[in-house]
């Protein structure tokens, strides 16, 4: 086999904060091969990226490497000369990065800043740079790959910029490149476009790889083995199909097991029955955008309906016409049956208790200046009048509710909190106001799995318990086959298919449903292999100029 | 470009309605004034005809919006009516209004070109002075010489103008003669000469604007260079004098080109005082005589100047930035 | 002539000094990174701040030289590092003294405290206190007219001194130290007056425009624009001209209108920043959420935007404090500010300012204007720093 291109040894890395040096990793081997692709998994704040760019020799400001060797083909990146340094990178081991549209500069032309780098080390004059760049861009797919490369940036889609960048970082023909979670900030149907064409380009030119996200599923498709970190700290190491099918250690069987957790599904709602939240013929706009045409569903009690779509189809636009934030231009939504002013302005407090909200940020959705008894009791006071010692035994009883120890939270402020902790105030806050309906946000995209896992639990828990009635927003197709009962699909502002979970799940679907379901990675290492059979290459590239 | 051409118009037209907004409120300031112009410029004791016949003379009688429209229009001709000073009370009968000797832009013209002498002169030694300070302290961020500069520059904005004036007269005066500390500029003396006696005002007002270019200039380069973009650029194993080149610099022109122009704007406040101190014949002393004896002519005229400047300036620095934007210079 | 030559001497002194100084460094380190990979301008960098230094600390021997012309030519430069020397060390002091002493929280503060802030704070305790007694601490009264005029400072008889003022009188016979002494009170009691009222009316718009929006905020934004399109200190000097002849010959009601002239020109750029600082949590969920409990407007921003705005406007307070500090001190000194025979640095630095021409025989003569200049520049600097400590803090925290 290939001779080995990196070795990682010992790898300490500082960051400072406050003046002073904190370790951030711990200790990190690992070896690559030539054309081998390491897959590094972990939750924020893992220290995954900060590994990754310390491969190359590179630390970010505030960042230090404190021990341990870095070895690419024989030479050690740690206490290189800046000028060493410099004649490898680009050249020999190249960067793409999470956000294509922040990490192309805006001044320049994306094709002079394909050239750069060859022009730049010497590997290429411009004029062949400018070539094989073009036959790069139409090996990756993109559209009209002889003219894309004229375009500046920002007219650009997101998912065509990454694959340009993938596209740069080829420009050299490195040995060795770094993908920093190059799909995090892709919808979906563009993400597995994006994967595929890296997958292909990785293979054709045998170039190894560090591929680093938190997304399991994605790395699954993506890498030969895997490396599991945690708060800086190597859990384990293993080939994919091992680590898949017989992960060891207990945090990483954790992580895989997130995924097992599903409600059933309940019996369908008999038909005659008055719906908690019935949102008729919706339209909206912003200003004179339209946004919303012509949407409708039902919300029925101790149910939870999960509307779903990619980034711009008007799911939270929905939620803000249902709370009243931006009145309908035509259509009503009606609560029990009555129908509710369009305007939350119009609405009395009785109306405004019914319908609570919990949103995606919990960081923007809690007042930092707030205790979280002031935060909780505000609306028990609010709404329910209540004073003194009931008002704090309510808080009390309502911190228990959302499993936290009201005597050690209750004079805490949010930024003491961590992210999931700070979601469950979020909720507590919304019960507080003893609703019917609670509309949740995206409330767990910006949480890590394993929490995100534990807030999807509770939500469930309290919904038995309170016959609670809830609108999920979300585009994670995950979170709503394990908590849904309805599902709602949305696209461009309009309602492409909805009906029961289990209906949703099985063909047949609407053609937008089917690429929807289908671009969702799962933990299987051939999913993406056997997918672009199934759909055929050219098919991936039509989904690509639907969606465009 | 269409869309371009449309955003420069809009500016320049906002621009001209805030002259306009600006010039009314001027107008009507000065004319808040107890009793009226007549009154004040014979003083408490003068007889009724007479202020009854100054006040027919500046058309006093008229109603305050036609004489507004009268002083806007004389002031786009470049008549900025006559100096109460100046005038000689008996030449009011006469009828060269606005030609005479005391008229406020004979008066004003060669003053103003004296301050757009000092005003140059400071902003050609501040200026790449301030940029290359400023790049550099955004280089070597956190570094003795980034505190020492900032220390320093914080000190420099935080003394009055006239503080750093009398230090400079002090060492580079007094101490050691090696510049006038009085700066008295006249007709036809030769450039060299008017250099040199420029050269301490100037010098004072760069310590001023150097101060506060160079940490604009130095927030501006730290902000851009935290930017992905930068570095993917080192990423790509370039030198670092090609990322400032190519990559920093084209995107950190829009924020320098309204840096320097925030800052020339400023010099037009801080000439006022330096003006003072040196005795320096320009716009801004001949604003403050003014003030100090109420010739509400000349003080009118020199505000509405200043205001146009700072305007202008602001205007400028404006439509550069939106030309040196790469996203509104290639639309989608 | 000579002069340049000599500049461009030096310059090239330096820069060769440079590269010696890194090619060195590289042979005796052994190539360590420290020189391997300094840049030849990082090189040139250190040699010329090591020159500056040695200049510095030759000044400062220079100005105790025995011979009076050398001595009185760094008389300045001496005081000066002095001054610095002494700032610096009771910087120290005080951070050390605050470390110790108070309660957990404000140990904790400076403990990470620069010098720089601790400085400032110092410094602004002090002039508070001056401020607040100066009727107690300074020796005669403000407008007393003592017995001897132009007596020199320094308080030594054999060089027209009097040790019964120390800093001399000035040309009618007025201590100038107790003058500089209520000056305190006069200049920074009349500009914080004037901050706070520019504050309530700025701030109390800037909230409401950010929170109401339409028409109001359109309305007060434009005003704004046009106010601020006029440079601040040519307006106020157009109002003032205009408020004279108000007040006649009332020196105490000319001062009145000045406050209110720049606490309204000042508040146009309070109104910006209190609108901007409140847009930007008028748009927070958190907002959103009280919106839809049903909150009324008075809750809203005195429970919910107003404790998330006071960091970012204390600052605002601070810098606007300096501005409006160093107007009226501007107007003082060109003569249409703080009337005499109230105490104010600012005409006394005008009044006294001819004396800087007989530095370079009688320092001491000299210094009088100089001390009522830094006075002002003093206390600027010393605010300037604490606000830059707080933004710094502030933007630290986010990150």
């Amino acid at each position: 086999m290939a001779e080995q291109l990196l070795k990682v040894r010992g790898l300490k890395i500082e960051g400072r904060s406050d003046e002073t040096w904190n370790q951030i990793v711990n200790g990190v081997d690992f070896e690559l091969k030539k054309g081998e692709v390491i897959g590094l998994i972990g939750e924020s704040g893992a220290g995954k990226s900060t590994v990754g760019l310390a491969a190359m020799g590179f630390t970010r400001d505030g960042c230090r490497i404190s021990a341990g060797e870095v070895e690419f083909d024989g030479i050690n990146l740690v206490n290189a000369s800046a000028k060493v340094k410099r004649e490898l990178l680009g050249k020999r081991i190249a960067y793409v990065a999470q956000s294509a549209a922040a990490s192309f500069n805006p001044a320049h032309r994306l094709i002079d800043q394909h050239t750069e780098a060859p022009v730049q080390h010497g590997v290429m004059s411009k004029a062949e740079s400018e070539a094989d760049g073009m036959e790069l861009y139409r090996k990756l797919r993109l559209p009209d790959p002889e003219n894309i490369g004229f375009r500046y940036p920002h007219q650009v889609s997101g998912g065509q910029l990454q694959r340009a960048m993938t596209a740069m970082a080829m420009s050299t023909r490195p040995d060795l490149i770094i993908f920093d979670e190059p799909t995090t900030a892709l919808d979906v149907t563009t993400q597995i476009e994006v994967l595929a064409s890296i997958r292909e380009i990785v293979e054709e030119f045998d170039t190894a790889a560090i591929y680093i996200t938190h997304d399991l599923a994605v790395v699954a498709q993506m890498a030969d083995k895997i490396k599991v970190l945690l708060k800086g700290d190597e859990v384990e190491e293993a080939d994919t199909r091992t680590m898949l099918s017989d992960p060891k250690e207990d945090y990483t069987k954790s992580l895989w097991a997130v995924r097992s957790f599903q409600r059933p599904q309940k019996p369908y709602v008999q038909t005659g029955q008055t719906p908690v939240v019935s949102v008729s013929n919706v339209t909206a706009a912003y200003g004179k955008v339209p946004v919303l045409h012509d949407v409708s569903f039902d919300i029925h009690a101790g149910r939870t309906v999960a509307v779903v779509g990619e980034s711009g189809s008007g799911k939270s636009t929905t939620a803000r016409c249902i709370t009243g934030l931006l009145p309908p231009k035509q259509g009503h939504i009606e609560f029990d049956g009555e129908a509710l002013p369009l305007d939350y302005r119009k609405r009395n407090k009785m109306q405004l208790r019914q319908a609570q909200m919990i949103y995606q940020m919990a960081d923007t959705a809690l007042n930092p200046r707030k205790t979280i008894g002031e935060l909780i009791g505000r609306p028990v006071q609010f709404y329910m009048g209540l004073t003194g010692k009931e008002k704090r035994k309510r808080v009390d009883s309502l911190l228990e509710e959302i499993e936290l120890e009201p005597s050690v939270y209750y004079n805490r402020l949010p930024s003491e909190l961590s992210g999931g902790q700070k979601q469950r105030i979020g909720i507590a806050r919304a019960l507080a106001a003893e609703p019917k309906f609670i509309i949740c946000d995206e409330v767990t995209s910006a949480l890590d799995q394993l929490v995100a896992e534990g807030i999807l639990k509770l939500l469930a828990k309290l919904q038995d318990e309170l016959g609670l009635s809830y609108m999920f927003i979300t585009h994670d197709l995950a979170t709503v086959k394990s908590i849904a009962d309805e599902v709602v699909v949305m696209k461009d502002g309009r309602v492409v298919e909805q009906g029961p979970k289990d209906d949703m799940f099985k063909p047949p679907h609407h053609p937008y449903t089917d690429l929807l379901l289908s671009s969702v990675p799962e933990m299987d290492p051939d999913w993406l292999t056997n997918l672009l059979k199934e759909r055929g290459v050219d098919n991936i590239g039509d989904a690509a100029v639907g969606k465009m | 470009m269409a869309s371009i051409l449309r955003i420069i118009a809009q500016r320049l037209a906002l621009g001209i309605v805030t002259l306009f907004v600006v010039s009314i409120v001027i107008f009507a300031a000065v004319n808040l004034l107890p009793g009226d112009f007549a009154q004040l410029i014979l003083g408490q004791g003068a007889t009724p005809e007479a202020v009854e016949a100054i006040r027919q003379d500046l058309g006093l009688d008229q109603p305050p919006i036609t004489r507004y429209f009268q002083w806007l229009a004389g002031a786009v001709q470049g008549d900025l009516g006559n100096s109460f000073a100046q005038a000689n009370f008996a030449s009011f009968a006469g009828t060269d209004v606005g030609t005479g000797q005391g008229s406020v832009a004979a008066q004003i013209a060669p003053r103003f070109e004296n301050t757009m002498f000092l005003a140059g002169v400071t902003a050609v030694i501040a200026v790449p002075i301030s940029i290359t300070l400023g790049v550099l302290a955004a280089l070597y961020r956190n570094s003795a010489f980034d505190r020492t500069a900032n220390i320093l520059t914080l000190s420099s904005i935080s003394s009055p103008e006239f503080f750093l004036a009398y230090i400079l007269i002090l060492f580079l005066a007094v101490l050691n003669p090696i510049l006038p500390s009085l700066s008295n500029i006249y007709d036809g003396m030769e450039l060299s000469d008017r250099f040199i006696k420029t050269l301490l005002p100037a010098l004072t007002l760069t310590l001023v604007v150097t101060a506060h270019m160079m940490r604009m200039t130095r927030a501006a380069i730290i902000n851009l260079l935290a930017s992905p973009y930068i570095e993917m650029a080192r990423l790509k194993g370039i030198s670092p004098m090609r990322v400032i080149v190519k990559h920093a610099l084209p995107n950190a022109l829009a924020p320098i080109i309204n840096v320097i122009a925030l800052n020339l704007a400023y010099l037009i406040t801080g000439v006022v005082v330096v003006e003072v101190v040196f005795v320096y014949p320009g716009i801004g002393q001949l604003f403050v005589d003014s003030v100090k004896i109420r010739d509400i002519p000349v003080v009118q005229a020199c505000c509405l100047i200043f205001a146009a400047a700072y305007i202008l300036l602001n205007l400028t620095a404006d439509i550069l930035s939106i030309i040196s934007n790469p996203r509104l210079r290639h639309p989608k | 002539m000579n002069i340049f030559i000599a500049i461009v001497l030096w310059l090239a002194a330096i820069a060769a000094a440079g590269w010696v100084f890194r090619f060195v460094g590289q042979k005796v380190t052994g190539n360590k990174p420290l020189f391997r990979d300094m840049s030849y301008g990082v090189a040139v960098g250190y040699i010329l701040a090591a020159v500056l230094l040695v200049w510095l600390g030759w000044s400062y021997v220079l100005s105790r030289s025995p011979d009076q012309t050398i001595a009185n030519k760094y008389f300045f430069l001496g005081k000066a590092v002095e001054g610095f020397l002494l700032f610096a060390a009771s910087a120290w002091a005080f951070r050390i003294f605050g470390r110790n002493v108070g309660s957990a929280g404000t140990r904790k503060l400076f403990r990470s405290m620069p010098l720089t802030a601790s400085f400032g704070i110092l410094t602004i305790i002090i002039y508070a206190i001056v401020a607040i007694f100066a009727g107690a601490i300074a020796p005669y009264g403000q407008e007393e007219i003592l017995g001897a005029a132009n007596v020199v400072p320094g308080g030594n008889p054999a060089m027209g001194g009097n040790p019964d003022y120390p800093l001399g009188t000035d040309q009618i016979g007025r201590d100038i130290l107790s003058r500089l002494i209520y000056g305190a009170q006069n200049t920074v009691g009349i500009a914080f007056a004037t901050t706070v009222l520019a504050f309530l009316i700025g701030a109390t718009l800037g909230f409401l425009a950010a929170t109401l929006g339409g028409w109001l905020d359109q309305l007060l934004s434009r005003a704004v624009d046009v106010l601020m399109a006029i440079p601040s200190l040519i307006f106020a000097l157009l109002l003032m001209t205009i408020a004279s002849a108000w007040a006649g010959s009332e020196k105490g009601l000319l001062t009145f209108y000045m406050v209110v002239i720049i606490a309204v020109i000042d508040s146009t750029r309070v109104f910006r920043l209190a609108r901007a600082v409140g847009l930007n949590i008028v748009v927070m969920d958190y907002i959103e959420a009280a919106k839809l409990r049903g909150e009324g407007m008075g809750y809203l921003i005195f429970r919910e935007i107003l404790p998330n705005a006071t960091a970012p406007l204390l600052a605002e307070f601070g810098l606007r404090f300096c501005f409006v500090f160093l107007t009226i001190a501007s107007l003082s000194f060109l003569g249409v500010g703080i009337q005499p025979p109230l105490a104010d640095w600012g005409t006394m630095v005008r009044d006294l300012a001819q004396f800087i021409n007989f530095a370079a025989f009688a320092p001491q003569v000299a210094s009088a204007p100089l001390l009522a200049a830094s006075a002002i520049a003093l206390l600027t600097v010393a605010v300037n720093f604490v606000v830059d400590w707080m933004l710094h803090k502030s933007s630290g925290l986010k990150e």
